[in-house]
């Protein structure tokens, strides 16, 4: 499944501009912990967390990951979105909880 | 759902029983390993599913009002966390599933997440 | 309704910083404490989260605190005063995200920037005071209806 038709089913708002969304979508991972992530995150995945730290991307970027969900409505720095744009990663909210968006992502992908 | 139902669906390990007496069935889960999000968003009674495994989990599960944890990827407390869930009487289970994979499957299953006011 | 109870009982806890392994120990004694003189569940469960994000937070960024609680009829009053390095700017902090934690302090789970922004939403007044260099004050009163 597309990422942009995760977007569309789940409702998210993509915050990023200009970031592929037609990146095939296998996966996901739910995680707040960086170390988490880099340890079990794969290629494919798009990657669920309340995160919204800086690095986030660079983790992404390295892991493979081609889109973090972003839940709780969390607010993202300007600083984070514009380096999601240059990593290619795109960055979209939810007002969902992590618990709620992993179930209806689970539903899309199984 | 009861805890034996969930417990089933994720084919977990008991890491410390319920009392018999407590079957309380849970409607809401808290997938989170940023305990500040457990304490903010999350209404009391729910079932919390995380990546951390150290005592202080069981802290903010008392603070919150957290009536058991499932701990992901098989992963095990060590033995002051067990004390001190024994201790405060919240019950803790291990998955081998990750966090979401658990969620997908409770949701499945038709539990949600309630938020607090 | 106001507690049953003559005048004000108070108390202290003192805190060390860096200590994870009895990290939130102070805010259950007091949860429990409030619980026993028959406090309501709803504001018990403010009390002792917003209580728990300060205690935290003297854990995660000072040397040492104190936590000093003061119950009377009408409101719960927590003071936590740490010797930490003061936050340079306030109004930054209370930012829901923002946060100056240590990649060590996210892996445990806390520094998401949640712990101001919590206090304040289960308190009915917070004030914090703090000079960088030498440490932070917050005072939170949850009102008993």
């Amino acid at each position: 499944m597309k990422l942009g038709d995760i977007i569309n089913d789940v409702s998210l708002d993509v915050k990023t501009c200009n970031v592929c969304l037609d990146s095939v979508i296998t996966g996901a991972y739910v995680s707040d912990l960086l170390s988490d992530v880099m340890a079990n995150a794969k290629d494919g995945n798009v990657w669920i967390t309340l995160q919204t730290h800086l690095n986030i991307v660079a983790v992404a970027s390295l892991k493979g990951v081609k889109g973090i969900i972003i839940v709780n409505s969390r607010r993202v720095d300007e600083a984070v979105l514009k380096k999601a744009e240059e990593e290619g990663v795109a960055i979209m909210v939810t007002p969902l909880s992590a618990f709620e968006v992993a179930g209806k992502v689970y539903q899309l992908l199984k | 759902m009861t805890l034996a139902e969930i417990s089933e669906i994720l084919d977990a390990l008991s890491i410390v029983s319920p009392e018999e007496t407590d079957d309380v069935p849970f409607h809401s889960v808290c997938s989170a390993d940023l305990m500040s999000d457990v304490l903010y968003y999350h209404a009391p009674n729910s079932l919390l599913i995380t990546g951390l495994t150290q005592p202080h989990v069981i802290r903010t599960a008392e603070i919150a009002g957290i009536k058991a944890i499932v701990f992901v990827l098989n992963k095990k407390p060590d033995a002051r966390t067990i004390e001190l869930a024994q201790q405060k009487k919240i019950p803790l289970f291990s998955t081998p599933y990750c966090t979401y994979t658990a969620s997908g499957k409770l949701y499945e299953a038709g539990l949600r997440s309630l938020r607090d006011a | 309704m106001p507690l049953n109870i003559d005048g004000c009982i108070e108390g202290s806890y003192q805190l060390i910083g860096g200590n994870f392994a009895t990290a939130g120990e102070a805010s259950t004694c007091l949860k429990l404490k409030l619980t026993e003189l028959g406090v309501a569940e709803t504001i018990i469960r403010r009390a002792s989260i917003a209580t728990f994000e300060a205690e935290m937070n003297v854990i995660i960024y000072a040397a040492a605190g104190w936590l000093h609680y003061y119950i009377t009829p009408h409101g719960i009053k927590i003071r936590i005063e740490d010797m930490g390095p003061g936050i340079e700017d306030i109004e930054l902090a209370m930012q829901e995200g923002f946060s100056t934690a240590p990649e060590w302090v996210r892996e445990l789970g806390w520094g998401a920037g949640m712990g101001l922004p919590n206090m304040k939403k289960n308190s009915d007044l917070f004030k914090i005071d703090t000079v960088v260099g030498e440490g932070t004050t917050v005072e939170m009163v949850i009102n008993i209806p």
